[in-house]
């Protein structure tokens, strides 16, 4: 096979760890509403907490977005 | 068909001082903030108008996520916090209309953002604290044998923090806009291929729209999730040793 198929495979294969992450951040909001929902009023205060720990959980899966974009563009 | 990233192509306006349409959307970005908040504020009324009362949310808004992440010794960081979230908020909400750069899309950009955090908080840390700064990197309560292990850990995910600061950034606003673009790419190739296909045009059109709208959610949210961070980095400056 020629290189570039590899290329082609690899930005592939590098967008599995965003579905990964994916699952992350969904479990994450889940866990957050569940226990949103068992105590109303105690989720406004932590509302900026779940978000951080999306946003470190999506992080995680924009480096593998930023592996293929590389793979496919350069 | 045009490529769906030849929207991030940056084309100089004036080359002579090297400015771009990237600059261009930066000071625009810049002048709309200035120019909006001395309005919104050009009367100080004691029971705010509609414009001041918008400035008064924001900066009440900005000045409650600093004062919980730092308390109130953080305050001090409040005109770079505020000037971070305003610059990121505007120039995502200036991309998101049709046919507007997106200066937060590139990844130079955004990390020139992460990296003026960044140093700001090492030198201040290093100012304040001394030597005792780098106590961040040694936490408390861990057993002898591991401590090499941790702190090795601590300085790998102090280092990476500028790079997942800018990347989460630019890469969000990146990959929004592009997923717009390759939908609205689909009704363009679907109307060309005519007949049956035409008519199924409208629904990749439909997803544009519900893809715009939870743009527009991200440009927020990333602007805030930028903020929130800033503040959580600015936090250890402040009290290092965990």
């Amino acid at each position: 096979m020629d290189p570039v198929a590899f290329k082609y495979l690899g930005a592939g294969l590098a967008c599995i760890g965003m579905g990964l992450a994916a699952m992350g951040v969904g479990n994450i909001f889940g866990n957050f509403l569940s226990g949103a929902l068992r105590n109303p009023s105690a989720a406004d205060g932590q509302f900026a907490r779940a978000f951080i720990g999306a946003a470190l959980a999506e992080g995680l899966g924009i480096f593998c977005l930023v592996v293929a974009l590389v793979l496919l563009f350069t | 068909m045009a490529s769906p990233i030849e929207q991030f192509q940056i084309k100089p306006i004036i080359p002579a001082i090297g400015f771009t349409n990237s600059s261009l959307f930066m000071v625009g970005a810049a002048a709309l903030i200035v120019g909006g908040l001395m309005f919104a504020s050009r009367k100080r009324a004691v029971v705010p108008g509609r414009s001041q009362s918008i400035a008064e949310m924001l900066h009440e808004f900005v000045a409650g996520t600093l004062k919980d992440a730092t308390g109130a010794e953080g305050m001090k960081f409040f005109p770079l916090v505020f000037s971070l979230f305003m610059f990121v908020l505007t120039a995502n909400l200036l991309g998101m209309i049709p046919g507007f750069f997106t200066v937060t899309s590139h990844v130079i950009v955004t990390f020139a953002l992460a990296l003026l955090v960044i140093s700001t908080i090492v030198i201040y840390g290093f100012m304040k604290h001394g030597t005792h700064f780098l106590g961040l990197f040694v936490p408390s309560g861990v057993p002898g044998w591991l401590l090499p292990f941790i702190v090795v850990i601590e300085i790998i995910s102090f280092l990476s923090r500028p790079i997942s600061l800018s990347l989460r950034l630019f890469a969000n606003m990146l990959a929004g806009h592009i997923a717009l673009k390759v939908f609205a790419g689909f009704v363009v190739s679907l109307l060309a291929a005519g007949g049956a296909f035409a008519f199924l045009a409208p629904l990749p059109l439909l997803m544009a729209v519900a893809l715009m709208a939870f743009e527009f959610l991200v440009a927020f949210l990333q602007a805030y999730v930028f903020t929130v961070l800033t503040c959580i980095y600015l936090n250890d400056a402040l009290h290092p040793g965990h």
